[in-house]
């Protein structure tokens, strides 16, 4: 971390909103908002780009389904076509109805749990990581603001004291 | 968060006067407090039924099946009858969190973490009756289709029994992440409120670093979202297929195509009269009330009412399908299950699924938390017996009259049934000690628009939130090492050289807030300003008071007005 950073604190999600779209407005850059609940709107204000989590998981889903049917065919058509009160499994598309339940059950499974290994791993959530939420109470009833300075700190500390912040915390760079 | 606009007619859903901090402290408070005298009492009862119900395993397992009560004729009864309930019950808490969601339900914000948990229990109570069946588990991994060495033996994708091992598995795995993603920010809330370096620790390790920044927050919820949409059909699935065991056999009485809307009707029905057995003690137990509000046992309760209804419908339409079919050993097994000799079972899944949740029309009723939990326990107990009664009427009847017999449980039936139900409240109770069991992220999200605070001000005209004018400014230097160091201020130092420093490695720290005036936020500064014990707070003086008032700025003069030194002598002697 070269530069300075101003980490600002609000205690109410619509402060929060108010002073987002205010120091957008100024153009300053907000590196980062930390925050205890999810506040609507805040990605659209800090302008974020939208989440592309939903199509990994269609996609996931897709491969699911393609998997359970491969597999299915291999081994109940080609593998060993087993003839059950004499319906023998000569061609898929006459076994396909009865392996409707799993191709679904297989979909979800694969859409759903690699859409989360992939939240877990974009976002770095995973056992024994170390949290890097800057304030404790951030997980509690505080939002924290984070933009960087570039000289121009006086400016930026009376633009935030103004959108409502509650604290402001100046982090120096000392060696 | 354009508006919290929210229709004048929704009633508060949480009820008192509760910020964003508060709910923080309630929801932490059953984690961070002691567990009492009832809650041991009520844990070693479900550790006890849960020992027999592993040595009634045990039995079974080293002596075979022939322990149970199964005969040649009824070979499937109370294992498949306990299997059947306990999936049911499972499918609460995936509808309130998955359906609620998408329906955009508020009410579920309060209910969803402990239904889910809920469901996962249950679901591993219903899986090991199967495997438990099998007589040998540990071959239990044959039923996954694993290439192995006696050639190419698969297992048989067309059983409807196969399909349960992969409905079963994945509505157990994907309930097990939807909750658990749900879990993270609020573990990190308790990670971040613990005080003893364990907690911290543990919590640390569960809430998987959870950080909640504003890129978190966004994938989180589209990821919340799209398990919502994928555990809908899930849900609906598993009963589905568990209905196909019976749906897809040639057995009158099993042979419907009704079974799989009627099963799912029916798993909703009693997963939410669970739900509302457990919630209706732990909003009491834990002190939820403001969250766990009768509005809510009461929208469980129409919930109720609802699916018991379809469930009756079901019920009629079956004996008037088994007429009309002009099938005569359909007929005959209705017949048999009203008036034979299981009639007293089917009157009891009648009057317990179909007349019972009638009472909830009235309004005095539905909100009555004593017969809410009555009417929530008789619903598990009929479709205990609904299933007892399509199970065991259907096979104790078969085609050859003279191998005509009843269905009696040995004590191992009964001791495994006992031991799951043991299993399952000694995982609930050590969860709503351990788990942070609302989910209070979502809560607070809804508070604006839901809260009472809030809506009593939106009525009265005021504003939601005041611009704070006068925020402190301060400044910390990281050092090259990255070692945080505020600023140094010397009145802390001077408090602390009056007061005695803490060594945490040598002493343990006190509950500072059992002393009255000092809540979990006050301890929480004085232990950053390194106040850790009773001693350090009893020799506080009229100096070190000004001194604490002037660095925390909270609450002037109330340490002089509580005494805090006076109350931390008390604690001091009472320890000795």
């Amino acid at each position: 971390m070269a530069a300075t950073v101003i980490h600002a604190y609000y205690d109410d999600d619509d402060v929060l909103m108010h002073a987002v779209k205010k120091v957008k407005a100024e153009k300053h850059h907000i590196e980062e908002v930390y925050c205890p609940f999810p506040v609507h709107g805040l990605d659209k204000a800090m302008g974020l780009a939208p989440t592309r989590i939903a199509i990994t998981s269609f996609m996931y889903g897709c491969l699911g389904l393609i998997v359970s049917i491969v597999m299915m065919k291999y081994i109940m058509i080609d593998d060993w076509p087993m003839d059950i009160g004499g319906k023998p499994s000569f061609s898929y598309i006459e076994n396909m109805p009865a392996f409707v339940p799993i191709m679904f059950e297989l979909t979800v499974f694969f859409a759903a749990h690699l859409m989360v290994i992939t939240f877990y791993l974009r976002s770095r959530l995973w056992p024994f990581k170390k949290a890097e939420n800057p304030d404790v109470r951030t997980t509690d009833a505080h939002f924290i603001m984070e933009v960087e300075v570039h000289n121009n700190e006086s400016e930026l500390k009376d633009l935030l004291l103004d959108t409502g912040a509650v604290e402001l915390n100046i982090i120096k760079n000392g060696h | 968060m354009a508006s919290h606009y929210e229709a004048q007619i929704r009633k508060p859903l949480v009820l008192g006067d509760k910020g964003y901090h508060d709910v923080s402290v309630d929801i932490a408070a059953p984690v961070e407090g002691r567990a009492n005298r009832q809650w041991w009492i009520v844990f070693s009862i479900a550790l006890a039924a849960l020992l027999w119900g592993v040595g009634a395993i045990i039995y079974t397992i080293s002596t075979g099946i022939g322990t149970w009560g199964l005969n040649k004729t009824v070979n499937w009864a109370w294992d498949i009858t306990n299997f059947v309930w306990w999936v049911g019950i499972g499918h609460a808490g995936t509808l309130i969190s998955a359906v609620l969601l998408l329906f955009r339900q508020k009410w579920r914000m309060a209910i969803n973490r402990s239904a889910e948990a809920m469901t996962i229990f249950s679901v591993i109570q219903a899986g090991l009756f199967p495997i438990i069946h099998m007589g040998r588990p540990w071959l239990a991994y044959w039923v996954v289709p694993i290439p192995n060495q006696f050639g190419s033996l698969w297992v048989n994708f067309n059983s409807p029994l196969l399909w349960d091992v992969f409905a079963i598995s994945t509505y157990l795995s994907v309930s097990l992440v939807f909750w658990w993603t749900g879990l993270l920010p609020d573990f990190g809330m308790i990670r971040d409120r613990a005080v003893k370096p364990f907690q911290k620790k543990i919590y640390g390790l569960v809430s998987f670093g959870w950080t909640g920044r504003a890129k978190d927050w966004q994938r989180f919820e589209e990821v919340s979202l799209v398990l919502a949409g994928l555990a809908t059909p899930l849900v609906l699935s598993v009963h589905t297929i568990v209905s196909f065991d019976f749906a897809t056999s040639v057995i009158p009485g099993w042979h419907t195509t009704i079974f799989p809307p009627y099963f799912v009707a029916g798993a909703i029905f009693s997963g939410f009269a669970m739900v509302q057995t457990l919630l209706i003690i732990m909003r009491k137990v834990s002190h939820l009330e403001d969250y766990i509000t009768v509005q809510h046992i009461e929208l469980m309760n129409i919930v109720i009412m609802i699916t018991g209804s379809i469930v009756g419908c079901a019920y009629i339409t079956e004996l008037f399908i088994a007429w009309y079919s002009g099938v005569e050993y359909e007929q005959y097994a209705f017949l048999n299950r009203a008036t034979g000799p299981y009639w007293w079972a089917y009157l009891l899944m009648m009057s317990c699924n179909v007349v019972s949740p009638q009472i909830m029309w009235f309004k005095k009723i539905r909100t009555s938390i004593v017969i809410s939990f009555i009417i929530s326990i008789v619903v598990n107990v009929g479709m205990w017996f609904e299933r007892f009664v399509i199970i065991v009427t259907s096979l104790h009847r078969d085609y050859l009259p003279s191998s005509w017999t009843m269905f009696s449980p040995t004590f191992v039936d009964i001791g495994i049934f006992i031991g799951t139900v043991g299993f399952f409240f000694v995982l609930f109770l050590l969860y709503s000690r351990t788990f942070p069991v609302i989910a209070q992220a979502e809560v607070k999200s809804i508070l604006k628009s839901s809260g009472a605070r809030y809506k009593a001000l939106r009525d009265a005209g005021k504003p939601l939130y005041t611009l704070s004018k006068n925020g402190i400014v301060r400044e910390t230097i990281i050092s090259d090492d990255e070692q945080a160091s505020v600023s140094s201020e010397p009145d802390e130092k001077s408090l602390l050289g009056a007061l005695g420093s803490f060594d945490s490695t040598t002493q343990e720290p006190d509950d500072l807030k059992k002393v009255k005036g000092i809540g979990p936020l006050m301890e929480k500064t004085l232990n950053k300003l390194g106040i850790f014990s009773f001693l350090q707070v009893s020799k506080m003086t009229q100096k070190e008071y000004d001194l604490l008032d002037s660095l925390t700025g909270a609450f002037p003069g109330r340490a002089q007005r509580d005494d805090w030194a006076g109350q931390a002598r008390m604690f001091l002697n009472n320890d000795k």
